[in-house]
């Protein structure tokens, strides 16, 4: 398994480490049982646009380069195109995930959208992003249908 | 990939080792003048007969083998496991033998596999787990077994704890029930004292690149009337057990590489515990860290286990590498799945503490020096991630 340079980049250079203490709203998704936990919190501009955006995250390689080429891609982004950013988009961004990464993309979108949800909500309006870790069909962890599953059960997003 | 400090620290000797020198120097001659197959009837093909059977009744004197028949010569590690694992349950449930199969919960993928398959096969498999000191306890193991019992089989030294079973009263239970013992011994051998007789199982594994030998050569003892099937058939070689032209110059190089650790030993043992406890110590006296298996039960010299809760092993593995040092982890990350080592959940450790392991293994070109600069080096990484970490000080307090 190789990390295309890119994905090394972000990895050893995250930019947007960190946390906003007013955001206008916050979305942590993972599980540490996982290996990976990511807190995304955002701050709107007048115009309701991402003007500042940072997170943490606990986890691999993947998983901290995803988060910030995530926040990256959101900052300027109106709320709709914030939650529309797929995991193929963060993970083409990155030059691409090894498969087994791929989780990896969508823990970083699912944050994002979580956050953007959880300022709606705040004011009252409806959520757009709706329920996170939806079955995508294409996408299989489960590469080995024998592997142990258990404890992985709980971190199939 | 170093930082252009131009530092580079090996610490992952149980992944693999380099070829000694003069293992090299024993199998050269073999690669170009000495290069008969050993099963020709002429000169070149005789030379090459004595050469490897020479190794044999050296490797077989090495290991407590009363014959050199028992050896086996292999390609490696995991044919020698997959080999004693289907070889001897079908044959022994053939004989009669009954078709359980008790397997310690921490074998190596290349027994487990095995196991695994021979169980879609109709074999009743009982997974035993290891206390959490990371011993597997004969009490235990006499528990499980069974009048039917066919096979046993416990790794001997743990590759990712480096935890040491009592294989002697292992072998001591399975017998009791006629059940067959193998153990796969591919971290233990040339590592501590190795007898076959003393031990008293019927099958064990082993590996030449774990001891400064070449990738790509393994053996399997086999004691004297063990059932057997073997995995590779056709021309026969290897008393039928394993056809296929004998690798000569890889089975040359192996029974050097092995001569050289028993000489080496006395010295080499405690040189490397020391290094070891030293790493030990070291992360320990770090923050929110902890040993992964019992600290004062039998050990390998070499391999180390320690967690640094909160971080993420891949992570920490890649820092590491940017510094030039090379180590491995049993997070779930680093080996593609969704869950962490079976070996760490196996002891009990918990998932969100295993995904922080990180396994540091010494071997006979570590110095002192080189375990002092990981050492100085893991701290401001650990602190680094901890600092990136949403729930680091929620769950683990504010200790960096």
């Amino acid at each position: 398994m190789l990390y295309s340079d890119k994905v090394m980049d972000h990895f050893n250079n995250p930019r947007n480490v960190g946390v906003i203490e007013d955001a206008d709203g916050v979305g942590e998704v993972g599980n540490p049982v996982c290996g990976d936990v990511m807190k995304i919190t955002i701050k709107l501009d007048d115009a309701e646009r991402i003007g500042d955006i940072k997170f943490q995250t606990l986890g691999c390689g993947a998983a901290i380069a995803t988060s910030s080429i995530v926040t990256e891609m959101a900052k300027g982004m109106t709320l709709e195109e914030a939650v529309a950013i797929s995991k193929q988009q963060v993970a083409d961004e990155l030059g691409g995930l090894p498969p087994a990464k791929m989780h990896c993309s969508v823990l970083a979108t699912d944050g994002l959208k979580v956050a953007v949800d959880d300022y709606l909500v705040k004011q009252g309006r409806d959520p757009i992003a709706g329920p996170i870790k939806s079955e995508d069909p294409n996408f299989d962890p489960h590469a080995d249908e024998d592997a142990p599953h258990d404890a992985a059960e709980a971190c199939d997003l | 990939m170093a930082d252009g400090q131009g530092r580079e620290v090996y610490l992952d000797y149980a992944a693999t080792t380099p070829v000694d020198q003069r293992v090299v120097e024993a199998m050269l001659p073999f690669f170009t003048e000495r290069f008969g197959n050993p099963n020709s009837l002429y000169g070149l093909g005789r030379d090459g007969y004595r050469a490897m059977e020479d190794a044999r009744e050296q490797f077989a004197a090495a290991i407590g083998a009363s014959t050199p028949a028992e050896v086996v010569f292999t390609g490696c590690g995991t044919e020698a496991d997959n080999a004693a694992v289907l070889g001897i349950a079908e044959v022994g449930k053939a004989r009669g033998k009954g078709s359980h199969i008790v397997v310690s919960a921490f074998e190596h993928h290349a027994v487990l596999e095995p196991v695994k398959r021979l169980g879609k096969q109709g074999f009743d498999v009982t997974v035993l787990d290891p206390r959490e000191d990371g011993i597997v306890y004969a009490e235990d193991l006499a528990g499980v077994v069974r009048d039917d019992t066919v096979l046993v089989t416990v790794m001997h030294g743990n590759n990712e704890i480096g935890t040491v079973q009592p294989l002697k009263e292992l072998a001591e239970v399975a017998h009791g029930v006629g059940a067959y013992m193998h153990t796969d011994a591919i971290q233990t051998l040339g590592k501590i004292e190795w007898d076959a007789a003393e031990l008293g199982v019927d099958a064990a594994s082993f590996s030449a690149h774990k001891i400064y030998g070449p990738k790509g050569v393994g053996a399997l003892y086999l004691k004297r009337a063990t059932p057997f099937e073997p995995l590779l058939i056709g021309g026969g070689q290897e008393s039928k057990k394993r056809s296929g032209t004998q690798n000569v110059a890889g089975i040359v190089g192996f029974t050097k590489a092995l001569e050289l650790m028993i000489a080496e030993r006395p010295t080499e043992a405690p040189r490397l515990a020391a290094l070891r406890d030293r790493v030990i110590d070291g992360v320990l006296a770090m923050p929110n860290s902890l040993l992964n298996g019992g600290r004062d039960v039998a050990r390998l010299p070499h391999i180390a286990n320690l967690v640094l809760k909160g971080v993420e092993g891949e992570s920490m593995l890649l820092q590491l590498d940017n510094k030039g040092i090379s180590v491995s982890t049993g997070s779930a990350c680093s080996s593609g799945s969704l869950e962490p080592s079976h070996v760490l959940l196996s002891i009990g450790c918990p998932p969100e503490i295993a995904h922080g392991s990180l396994r540091v293994t010494v071997g006979r070109f570590t110095t002192a020096e080189d375990v002092e600069y990981f050492l100085d080096t893991l701290p401001g990484i650990v602190e680094r991630l901890r600092a990136m970490s949403p729930v680091y000080a929620k769950m683990f307090g504010s200790g960096a």
